[in-house]
């Protein structure tokens, strides 16, 4: 049987010599191929008697197991340092900077409109638009503004040259022809905001010929100035999301309400950041009121039948005011280092499940 | 408009501040903007009387000296020149703030001597601009009298009158409101009236439309001088300047009642008629501000047989003014048409404090009644001899009665005030309640029409702050949610680029005319009439200008590459219908550099956020068609297409922008890449039916391995790989999951004018695995589909 072992130790002396996978390979070859020298032992067995021939080839498959679990582990070595190897000549230096990617975002005011269109949703109003080019009807007249009132002029409106009949269109000053439109198309009751464009002729670091508004409005057979007054305290709070709302509603004037209202918030202003709740000062929020009757009669609702109130806020003002937002006319400037640092992510949509933003 | 507390307390018995009158106003729907306090600035200032005064040891231009003060004998050194002993001055204590220096006082020695405080004079007060000494005060005040007391300077409010209530324009009618609040007892006495010497030489017609009524009448022998003290301090108090007796008595009135008067010189008017009525057309005045106005037939002028000598309500002319020479005089008190007003203040650009009121409306009862008080004050002031009234016209009728129902208030606006409150504002403000509850309109009050008015008089006296915070009803929820389905895709629209990488701009919905030529629209049409500035002159007919002009002004301060969007209206047209939807976005060239040197391509990166945004807002993807060639002018034309789901429904426009559009608008095309963009048409959008459900229907997926077979054709140049694309995945909708071009080359192998496209064809069978023969037969029908779309297999 010393043969045998003699071969056995000569071939595991080679697999352990071998420096790599295709020498290891030989090796293989030269002891377990078909010409190897373990098959050459086996092709010897048929010369063997056979009472010899089971022992004999019982103690030839056995090396050649043994040598195969050798070879195998050899090689699972080999396949390990080899790999090993690789992977240090791979090596790739991650500090690196990454592919480019845009960052993108929501602008604040429309952030803050959909914030707005989210809370009023919860308390059942729904989203009605108007066009930006008005007619005098929607704008002024239908609104209870008298022809050439001193409240016209106070509007600083856009206007486009008069026609052939000599009627001119303009760009409408508020959001409020919205309300006109959606009673005159619709029947009461109503509960709607209407966001959107307005336009002012006018310019300076807190007014731009153009702003966005929210108009709300709620017409019904009781609705009153005290349901007024908790929509907004409703809507302030969870606007502004704190419990801690205080509100002040000073008398007004608008032509298309009456009463009218300016509210105010209680507030505060530490090293110019806003903070809504207690402190000492005011702050005007919007203005509001009880839908005039005339215009209730303007849009053939009748007054004695149907009353109800309305407001309008701006939306950029309030986007600035609960952002932190300075400067009113870099709203529409579209610097696009502004817009990274003001904008929102796509992912801050308004729900009332995760709060605002 | 503004008043001082002491003027307020003219018309109202009050113990009120000022604080206390600004918080009643400010409750009572008169808009406060400032309340502006000397004495605040001046309280810590008293007066002292100077003891003894000696040289300065070091200093030849001071002196010490000592002074009693309110915190007893100091030693204050001086450099003065009037300083002297026996002088009676203010005393500012170590510690005071002296507003005309902008200083607070320290303890400090003053060559060598320590100065306990300091004498001012008027300058350092702020009470002037006299630097000349220390204030030299004459009469006998004890010492530690507060310096505002001294002065009279007196506190004022400035606030905001709507145009809704022109009877705030008189202190008389402001004390009227106040006292409704309870802040004091409204002072109202009855005007008497002036009984006439003589009857009035000069006779009045109107023309009962420019001007309804005209009273007045004529007082001889004044004499016209400076006004007396007080009536000069209340004029100063709200800026005003006194210049005579005449005219600061009508100024007075104007600020006191609401009530504009004139008064002409009576030896000036030509004739003893005097007509207001419409002005002969080219006429001129020359008005009392010594300017020439051009008149015409719209204006309401006054007149006597040498023509026009005043604008009526607006302003008196030259020819009749009164001066100091004047001794018998025509005092006018009238009622000017509000709205013919206003618009001869805007056509004149002419404005006074008597257009403003006579524009919003003055009391038309108080002609006569505000000619008496003038008369009052012209005999107590002036002297002279009344004559008798003379009046023309009849004043515009009161408002009508307004049957009312108190339990409205509580039905309009939740408040709770009882029936006597309600009677008792309302006769307060100067309102009639009849027994029957028919409630009269006082004839200043014109702007009340109706019982909504009354609730709001009530409800602001009352209290806003007793509004009860009502939670509304609640409504059941739409079940679709509340946005329709345009704003719903608009918003996601939003949401989705913001994820893609693109900053949301929000753009002026006007631009220049001659840009917004290039983007086919700029019809004169659309230009507006008063522009806020020439560049932003008309409606855009698209958002891409604005996008390309603000990537433009990114690159001006080194942001190259910007990645905007914008969702909003452009407008084809003024109805409203011509006013559509888009959802614009802009990549602009980037010049930064990666280490990769892997440079992505803008315009498909672009057409890769295009569909993957069509897709969020519900655009079926595989049926859009893409046409090339037939987009707007100001897209390259080879570099652009339109996507649509018909010749009818464009969704999309996208592409290189016309290198002639950028030069024209002045972009740097020459040493950065091209600009891309798109625009998507949110009323073109396709709208699922609601009634078709939200199932998506059941999917069923096989589990069998897809396999995938390449293919080159030939095709001509010009012809598009989205044909060969979409005809190839024709040739068998079961079996040919998709098919992708993986190359396109042209060079030695293809003919020229030819293009060669690699596709790779996904086989995806469903029941069972495909043989070869099946594969082969499914080859055929893919390259006898290619043929058909023009092209020929590479062999």
């Amino acid at each position: 049987m010393t043969v045998y072992a003699d071969l056995q130790t000569e071939i595991e002396a080679e697999i352990a010599s071998a420096a790599d996978l295709s020498a290891l390979d030989a090796v293989r070859v030269s002891a377990l191929g078909k010409t190897g020298r373990i098959s050459g032992l086996l092709k010897t067995l048929g010369s063997l008697p056979p009472e010899e021939r089971k022992v004999t080839g019982a103690a030839i498959n056995a090396v050649r197991d043994q040598i195969q679990a050798v070879l195998d582990s050899k090689k699972s070595d080999l396949e390990a340092a080899h790999l090993a190897a690789r992977l240090q000549s791979e090596r790739i230096d991650l500090s690196l900077p990454a592919s480019p990617r845009a960052k993108g975002g929501v602008h604040p005011t429309l952030q803050v409109m959909d914030e707005m269109i989210a809370i009023f949703a919860d308390l059942g109003f729904e989203v009605a638009e108007g066009p930006d080019i008005e007619d005098d009807f929607h704008n002024f007249t239908a609104l209870n503004f008298p022809e050439k009132h001193p409240a016209r002029e106070m509007h600083d409106t856009f206007f486009f040259h008069p026609d052939e009949n000599g009627v001119r269109k303009l760009l409408r000053t508020h959001t409020s022809p919205v309300q006109i439109r959606s009673m005159v198309s619709g029947q009461p009751p109503f509960r709607l905001i209407a966001p959107g464009r307005v336009f002012r002729c006018d310019s300076d670091q807190t007014h731009t010929p153009m702003f966005h508004q929210i108009e709300g409005l709620v017409i019904d057979r009781n609705a009153h100035m005290g349901h007024l007054k908790w929509v907004l305290e409703t809507f302030i709070s969870r606007f502004f999301e704190t419990g801690d709302v205080v509100t002040q509603f000073r008398p007004h004037h608008f032509p298309f309400t009456e009463p009218s209202a300016e509210m105010d918030v209680r507030c505060s202003w530490e090293k110019g950041e806003l903070k809504v709740g207690q402190g000492d000062s005011w702050l005007e929020i919007l203005g509001c009121g009880m839908v005039h009757p005339n215009v209730l009669k303007a849009c053939g609702v009748d007054p004695d039948e149907y009353q109800g109130f309305a407001w309008g806020m701006g939306v950029d003002r309030l986007a600035m005011l609960k952002y932190g937002v300075p400067d009113l006319r870099d709203m529409f400037a579209a610097d696009s280092r502004w817009l990274n640092h003001y904008g929102f992510s796509a992912f801050a949509a308004p729900n009332s499940a995760s709060g605002l933003s | 408009m503004k008043f001082s507390l002491s003027w307020l307390k003219d018309h109202l018995d009050t113990t009120a501040d000022i604080d206390a009158v600004a918080a009643a106003m400010t409750m009572a729907g008169l808009e406060v903007e400032d309340i502006h306090d000397p004495a605040k600035a001046l309280t810590v200032f008293s007066v002292a009387k100077v003891v003894e005064a000696a040289p300065h040891p070091n200093a030849d231009k001071l002196q010490v000296l000592q002074v009693d003060t309110v915190d007893g004998r100091k030693e204050i050194v001086c450099g003065a020149p009037n300083a002297r002993a026996g002088m009676t001055t203010i005393y500012a204590p170590i510690g005071a703030y002296v507003p005309g220096l902008g200083v607070t006082l320290v303890e400090k020695p003053v060559r060598g001597v320590v100065s306990n405080g300091m004498m001012c004079s008027a300058a350092e007060l702020g009470l002037g601009d006299d630097h000349d000494g220390i204030l030299d005060i004459s009469g006998t005040l004890e010492v530690g009298t507060p310096a505002a007391v001294v002065f009279g300077a007196e506190p004022v409010i400035d606030f905001e009158v709507t145009p809704n209530r022109p009877d705030w324009l008189g202190v008389h009618g402001i004390a009227r409101d106040l006292a409704a609040t309870g802040l004091g007892v409204f002072k109202d006495a009855a005007i008497v009236p002036v009984a006439g010497a003589f009857a009035c030489p000069v006779s009045i017609k109107v023309d009962g439309d420019a001007c309804q009524v005209f009273s007045g009448r004529v007082i001889r022998g004044v004499k016209n001088g400076p006004s007396p003290e007080w009536l000069q301090a209340k004029l100063k108090s709200i800026g005003l300047k006194p210049i005579s007796a005449l005219v600061d008595i009508t100024n007075y009135l104007s600020f006191d009642r609401a009530r504009p008067l004139h008064v002409y010189d009576l030896s000036k008017l030509s004739g003893s008629v005097i007509v207001a009525g419409l002005s002969p057309d080219g006429e001129q005045l020359e008005a009392l501000d010594g300017k020439t106005y051009p008149l015409n037939g719209e204006m309401c002028a006054i007149m006597d047989s040498s023509g026009v000598i005043g604008l009526g309500g607006v302003m008196g002319g030259e020819s009749t003014k009164v001066d100091e020479a004047t001794t018998d005089v025509f005092v006018e008190s009238a009622w000017f048409d509000p709205i013919r007003t206003a618009q001869t203040g805007r056509t004149l650009s002419l404005f006074s404090d008597a257009q403003y009121r006579f524009a919003r409306g003055v009391d038309p009862e108080s002609a006569v009644p505000g000619l008496e008080l003038a008369t009052k004050l012209i005999l107590d002031l002036c002297g002279g001899e009344p004559s008798e009234v003379v009046v023309a016209g009849e004043a515009p009728a009161r408002r009508p009665d307004v049957a009312f129902d108190p339990a409205y208030v509580k039905k309009l606006t939740g408040l709770d005030a009882a029936p006597d409150e309600i009677t008792r504002i309302l006769e307060a403000l100067g309102f009639g309640v009849a027994a029957n509850g028919t409630v009269s309109v006082p004839s200043w009050r014109r702007d009340v029409d109706g019982k909504a008015d009354l609730v709001e008089e009530i409800a602001r006296i009352y209290g806003f702050d007793k509004l009860p915070a009502t939670p509304l009803p609640a409504v059941t929820p739409r079940p679709g949610g509340v946005l329709t389905a345009q704003q719903a895709k608009a918003r996601a629209a939003r949401r989705a680029l913001a994820a893609l990488g693109y900053s949301e701009a929000v753009t002026w919905s006007f631009m220049r005319q001659d840009w917004a030529g290039l983007f086919g629209g700029g019809a004169d049409a659309l230009v507006l009439a008063n522009p806020i500035a020439s560049e932003l002159n008309c409606m855009r007919p698209a958002v891409l200008p604005n996008l390309l002009e603000a990537a433009g002004r990114n690159a001006a301060r080194g942001q190259y590459g910007v990645q905007l969007f914008e969702i909003g209206p452009i407008y084809f047209g003024l109805e409203p219908g011509d006013q559509k939807p888009v959802i614009a976005a802009l990549r602009a060239p980037d010049k930064a550099r990666h280490w990769t040197n892997a440079r992505e391509d803008n315009l498909f990166a672009l057409k890769g956020d295009l569909l993957s945004l069509l897709e969020t807002v519900g655009v079926p993807v595989a049926s859009l068609s893409l046409v090339q060639g037939s987009n707007a002018a100001h897209w390259h034309p080879g570099r652009s297409a339109r996507l649509q789901l018909g010749p009818k429904q464009v969704i999309a426009e996208f592409g290189e922008l016309h290198p002639a559009v950028l030069k024209a608008m002045d972009l740097d095309v020459t040493n950065v890449g091209a600009y891309v963009g798109f625009e998507v048409r949110v009323d073109n959008l396709p709208v699922g039916k609601a009634k078709s459900g939200k199932s998506r229907g059941a999917l069923t997926l096989s589990s069998l391995m897809p396999l995938t077979r390449d293919f080159a054709f030939l095709v001509a140049d010009t012809a598009a790989a989205g044909d060969l694309v979409r005809a190839i995945k024709g040739a068998d909708k079961a079996l040919i999951g998709d098919a992708r071009v993986f190359d396109v080359y042209t060079g030695q192998g293809v003919p020229d004018g030819h293009k060669s496209l690699a596709v790779e064809v996904v086989l995806t069978p469903t029941d069972k695995t495909l043989t070869e023969p099946e594969i082969d037969a499914l080859s055929q029908k893919v390259i006898a589909a290619a043929q058909k779309a023009g092209a020929t297999l590479r062999s």
